[in-house]
């Protein structure tokens, strides 16, 4: 096989690591911080793509789509933690795992009941529809690009908010120590809320820029949510930069996993999960 | 743990008094449905040993009861005869392997890094089935006979009759009722309770808790492979569902209801959740939304469970004072 092969599953890898990224930087962040195990957090991913779907065939254009699904996101994934997830706080991760599986069910369903369980496809908009040539027969997809485009550019503006606001401030401070940021006056159940939503967003828009690509089903979430959970594993619970490189390793070992093995293709990324903990059981950039 | 007072243990002799009756009674039917939720409920004793006593949450323990069931259809499902006592010996010794290796490595984490791994692990083995050409991939695989068991050329159940297969689980699950309760009673199980109460002070006390906890880690697994053995054996048929993760939610959901801490509660729990399955579709299609709204109510207004409430109730019939230490 040619070297442009390679070089578009390698970009095919890394756009499934920047979405793996949006999904697993909202689930290390809700663990970090507010010490939830979030389940629901592949629903949200699918309530994403759903809504997309549902909102780009009501206006015909995916871009306002995804504009009005974004403030949709936000709201549900305060309802989920204001209705839901605060009575958890004080709760062994047990009952956690069990509530936030309860939302799973009770949003597939949901889903099914609103939107059906056909499989949707969600139309690319004429302006990324086309395909760059590579050579005479390898060509790539520009929305795709697209997709790596928009999320570099969510990720920079997430180091930034983290970095360099009071709000980022906050958030770090959350994360290292929870009890501390409450002694100094810092309203937590506000910034529980915040964070919360914010990470149901990030994950929903993963569904919504992968609606167009991966078509729209129901259990969408499912294995995504799973995969998350190795990224995380991988990289650190707790760090948004271990997540950054465990969703590039795991969406390179997962794309040339499919290539060069493909009858083991799934199991591919779980033995890299199985080879980091081996070696690093806290993960690569975990706290032990 | 609490403390198994006089009712309770009363209560416990009625309801094994109903399970030996009830085929007497019941439908061919529901004598297969509730064999089905006594093996079920094999396995989620099984899971209870982790989550309730030795307070490992495993979110994967799905995994080790499709491997029991696929051991016995891969190895011994093309069999004209299948020796059970065979079968038996050889996919419970393997799946115990497989827990010490899947536990081995995650015993070395804690709290969610443990649940998010065993739940990673049970993934691998489901994918490892499921896209697997030569186990039968998505489809599963459909086994001819089931295990014969014979002793000296006497055979001495005939599994193929629903009654003796009936009564064959039922003896199962008493049996590993008392092995586990005894396994409990002993050192060992007090360790295990100590460490579900508080590792590092049974670190501190000089024992290597790593050690217990990946023993317990097995001893779950292989009775959950058992389940699966006698699940395969029970259907003659195995799916990768049985090893999906929502077996294992579902799981701990049994536990959880019925009540995690002690042994009769997971029984409890399979036995109200299995049937809610099997009744809730013929009202509504959308029956996931209910299953779903309570599990939150239980998550919310029942931790301890149905025992939970058991317990409550009989202390005030037991000539004891208020005993039933948390644990």
């Amino acid at each position: 096989m040619e070297i442009s092969f390679y070089l578009i599953q390698l970009l095919n890898g890394i756009q499934y690591g920047f979405l793996l990224f949006l999904m697993a930087s909202g689930l290390t962040l809700i663990f970090g911080i507010m010490g939830i195990i979030n389940l629901a957090h592949g629903a949200f991913y699918m309530i994403g793509a759903y809504l997309c779907y549902w909102l780009t065939g009501i206006t015909g254009n995916l871009f306002t789509g995804i504009l009005l699904a974004i403030p949709l996101s936000i709201l549900f994934g305060y309802a989920v933690e204001r209705l839901a997830i605060s009575y958890l706080y004080r709760r062994d991760h047990l009952y956690q795992v069990l509530l936030t599986y309860a939302l799973i069910l009770i949003a597939n369903e949901l889903q099914s009941i609103f939107w059906g369980n056909d499989v949707h496809s969600v139309p690319i908009p004429e302006l990324l529809r086309g395909s760059i040539q590579l050579t005479a027969n390898q060509a790539y997809p520009v929305y795709r690009l697209f997709i790596s485009g928009a999320c570099i550019t969510l990720a920079v503006a997430m180091y930034w908010v983290i970095q360099k606001t009071r709000l980022g401030m906050t958030i770090r401070a959350g994360a290292s120590n929870r009890e501390m940021v409450q002694a100094l006056g810092i309203n937590i159940n506000w910034l529980f809320a915040i964070v919360f939503s914010l990470g149901a967003t990030l994950a929903a828009f993963a569904g919504m820029l992968a609606a167009p690509v991966n078509s729209v089903y129901p259990g969408i979430g499912d294995n995504i949510l799973i995969i998350s959970f190795v990224v995380v594993v991988i990289g650190g619970i707790g760090s948004i930069k271990g997540a950054f490189i465990g969703a590039l390793l795991i969406g390179l070992a997962d794309t040339f996993g499919k290539v060069l093995l493909p009858e083991m293709a799934s199991m591919v990324v779980y033995a890299l999960m199985a080879a980091v903990l081996f070696w690093r059981p806290q993960g690569l950039f975990g706290k032990v | 743990m609490h403390t198994v007072t006089r009712p309770i243990i009363v209560f416990l002799c009625l309801c094994l008094l109903l399970l030996l009756l009830f085929p007497v009674v019941g439908s061919s039917f529901y004598t297969g449905l509730v064999t089905k939720i006594m093996i079920l409920s094999i396995f989620t004793i099984s899971l209870d040993l982790l989550i309730g006593f030795t307070g490992l949450v495993s979110f994967g323990h799905a995994a080790f009861f499709g491997i029991g069931a696929y051991l016995l259809a891969i190895l011994f499902g093309n069999l004209e005869q299948i020796n059970y006592w065979w079968s038996l010996t050889l996919t419970l010794s393997l799946t115990g392997v497989a827990a010490l290796l899947v536990g081995w490595l995650c015993i070395r984490t804690s709290g969610v890094y443990f649940i998010m791994l065993t739940l990673a692990f049970a993934q691998m083995f489901f994918y490892f089935f499921f896209e697997s050409p030569h186990f039968g991939g998505d489809d599963g695989i459909f086994m001819l006979n089931k295990p014969q068991i014979t002793l000296a050329t006497r055979q001495l159940v005939d599994l193929d009759n629903e009654h003796h297969f009936y009564y064959f689980v039922l003896a199962w699950l008493v049996g590993v009722y008392l092995f586990l309760s005894m396994i409990l009673r002993a050192p060992f199980g007090h360790v295990l309770i100590a460490i579900k109460a508080n590792e590092q002070r049974v670190r501190a006390l000089g024992y290597s808790t790593p050690h217990y906890k990946l023993v317990s880690f097995v001893i779950a697994g292989t009775i959950a492979g058992l389940a699966g053995f006698l699940e395969a054996a029970h259907t003659n048929f195995v799916t990768p569902a049985y090893l999906g993760w929502h077996e294992s939610g579902m799981a701990i959901m049994m536990v959880i209801l019925g009540g995690m801490g002690t042994l009769f509660g997971p029984v409890i729990g399979t036995f109200i959740v299995v049937l809610l399955q099997d009744f809730l579709p013929e009202f509504t299609e959308h029956w996931k939304l209910i299953m779903g709204a309570i599990i939150i109510f239980v998550v919310l207004f029942l931790p301890n469970g149905i025992a939970g409430l058991i317990f409550s109730i009989s202390n005030r019939f037991s000539s004891r004072a208020p005993g039933g230490r948390e644990g």
